[in-house]
């Protein structure tokens, strides 16, 4: 009996302790976004600043060398076409290779899936080679055409939409739709569940992506809010609330979709990393 | 009309009988093209089709291309140069310097990031209240990016300030401060990557492992704590087996995402502020990135993107082939 309370009292304990591990960072960014070079630099330690410096925030956005409100707009606005169209391309693409009998199709299926086996991010030399060539050096859809194609997701999809029964469209048809109808009065709606956990997904993704919009942002008008933060991250000017500032700002957004998403996001990657 | 047109598929073609067709006329056959299933496909699968043909298809075939090129400041078909840019890269020191240290990273981060991650999932799974808030403290981490998780890491955590959390904590067992992203030897900068990526990744892969550990059924456990199973042999006689599906898809995107590091290794080691060394460790894209966007030598880093891809693409299969990935698909 008392080995079984104390065990269960370490648990507790490592539990908590790991808790507090993994938040940490969190408090530190927010702590150090608040203080001023000396109160950081200095070897005393504080847990809070006793005075509250919020004009560090402010003088991100007026820093005229770091363009954060156009890069946080920039990233607002890839994220924002990236997470809705990427999820929707392949949910049409994948109910088609699911349902859609027509001649062939094994082998295009084949052929999106031997696009898996490519990594991706070993791909930015030849998609940037193929893009610069598009002219989409520095421009919007540049920064956002080749995240809009996933396979693998195209694949989930498939999978979801084999096992959707087929009474359900046997009506849809009785009602006179064809099969462009089916997927979009029927099989679509159904899979609200499943766009929304991809689409989170996707979401994070495309906002913390870091090397295409590297790769192909090159102009600050073109920077997104990870290029913006690294900028400032790797330059040599030393600003070090600043630059915490900078992180709170970049993470803030994704932080509360993540609260307020949660149950989608955990969906999402129970889904796609079981089938992966 | 449609609907008509429509019942060409899968019905009629499993019980075969003209009569389920109401307006009779010749049932269509299979070899047949049905003009308006092609159409519904086309509009569906198009567009994500041509996409992948353009920049998966199009894109690796086309730098394939320039990888035999010299293409030095142009991404048009040069001057064809055969195996020289292969052969320039693999007398490359530090190219090849890059993928000892890719292979050395993936062999520390891979079993770590594994064990830490299924030690949480266990945990947290045996926690009966509260356990949605454990999981979220656990997963907020994988909200953040590579860039923010860096910078608190390496001008907070792993300062060399002796104010610096880590340096704080060596203090307490009198130990001093130490310059963790410069010190080489030992490489204590190690320390600084692996934690940094564990902290990011760890709640995304123990969601997994929990959602292995929801579908093993109590009844087993029932039965094997009537046999006198405890604890231990719980875990590795039940729990661990059941896991298998998850642990195989979970090692495989762990080599993978351990294989493409990039992120971490820019943002840590290149450049100035307390960072006033030269990178210590150089991963194979940040060394690709060098080679195509510094120096836009993109015959060469085409062909450091097939040398990459070979390495990753191996790998993978030797894993698949171990572990019997594949199988369970489906």
């Amino acid at each position: 009996m008392t080995t079984r309370t104390s065990t269960g009292a370490l648990r507790g304990l490592l539990i908590g302790l790991l808790t507090l591990a993994f938040l940490a960072p969190f408090y530190l960014m927010l702590r150090n976004a608040l203080m001023d070079t000396r109160g950081l630099t200095s070897p005393e330690w504080t847990w809070w600043p006793t005075e509250m410096h919020w004009e560090n925030f402010t003088a991100l956005f007026s820093d005229p060398t770091l363009h954060m409100s156009q890069a946080l707009g920039n990233s607002l606005l890839i994220a924002g076409i990236t997470a809705p169209a990427s999820t929707l391309l392949a949910s049409a693409a994948g109910y088609a290779l699911a349902r859609i009998p027509v001649p062939g199709r094994g082998v295009l299926l084949a052929l999106v899936v031997a696009t898996l086996m490519i990594p991706g991010s070993v791909t930015f030399v030849p998609t940037f080679v193929v893009v610069g060539s598009m002219g989409g050096v520095n421009t919007l859809w540049g920064l956002i055409a080749p995240g809009l194609f996933n396979p693998f997701a195209v694949l989930l999809f498939r999978n979801f939409y084999l096992q959707f029964p087929a009474e359900i469209e046997e009506a849809g048809r009785l009602d006179g739709l064809g099969w462009f109808g089916l997927y979009r009065r029927i099989a679509l709606p159904s899979s609200g569940a499943m766009l929304a956990s991809l689409g989170a997904l996707a979401f994070i993704d495309s906002w913390n992506a870091f090397l295409w919009p590297l790769v192909i942002g090159q102009d600050p008008s073109s920077w997104t809010a990870q290029i913006a933060l690294s900028t400032f991250l790797t330059s040599q000017t030393i600003n070090l609330p600043g630059l915490f500032a900078g992180a709170v700002v970049t993470i803030a957004p994704l932080v509360a979709m993540f609260l307020i998403a949660q149950r989608y996001i955990v969906e999402g990657i129970a889904t796609s990393g079981l089938k992966g | 009309m449609t609907a008509l047109s429509d019942t060409s598929t899968p019905r009629s073609e499993r019980d075969g009988s003209p009569a389920a067709r109401p307006r009779g006329g010749p049932a269509p056959t299979r070899r047949r093209p049905d003009l308006r299933a092609w159409a519904a496909f086309a509009l569906l699968a198009g567009p994500m089709l041509i996409g992948l043909g353009v920049f998966k298809y199009v894109a690796i075939g086309w730098s394939f291309l320039l990888s035999f090129c010299n293409a030095h400041g142009t991404i048009a078909l040069g001057t064809w140069v055969g195996l020289d840019n292969y052969q320039q890269l693999l007398n490359d020191e530090t190219f090849r310097g890059s993928l000892g240290q890719i292979l050395l990273f993936t062999a520390f981060i891979v079993p770590v990031t594994f064990a830490v991650s299924l030690g949480l999932a266990l945990l947290v799974h045996r926690v009966r209240r509260g356990r949605a808030v454990l999981r979220t403290a656990f997963l907020i981490p994988t909200a953040v990016s590579y860039v923010a998780a860096s910078l608190v890491w390496k001008m907070c955590l792993f300062n060399g300030l002796p104010a610096g959390i880590a340096n704080m904590m060596r203090g307490w067992f009198g130990m001093d401060a130490v310059p963790w992203i410069q010190t080489t030897e030992p490489p204590l900068y190690w320390i600084v990557l692996i934690t940094l990526r564990l902290w990011l990744q760890v709640g995304f892969y123990m969601v997994l492992f929990l959602a292995g550990l929801q579908a093993i059924p109590r009844d087993v456990y029932e039965a094997a704590a009537l046999d006198g199973a405890t604890g231990w042999r719980k875990l590795r006689r039940i729990t661990l087996p059941m896991l298998r599906n998850t642990s195989v898809a979970v090692l495989m995107l762990q080599f993978i995402a351990a294989f493409q590091a990039f992120d971490e290794f820019y943002n840590l080691f290149s450049s100035g502020l307390s960072g006033t060394g030269t990178a210590p460790v150089q991963t194979p894209l940040v060394h690709l990135y060098n080679t195509a966007m510094g120096a836009q030598n993109y015959g060469l880093g085409s062909a450091g993107a097939f040398v990459l891809t070979a390495l990753i693409v191996t790998v993978t299969l030797i894993q698949g082939r171990f572990t019997g990935f594949g199988k369970g698909e489906e």
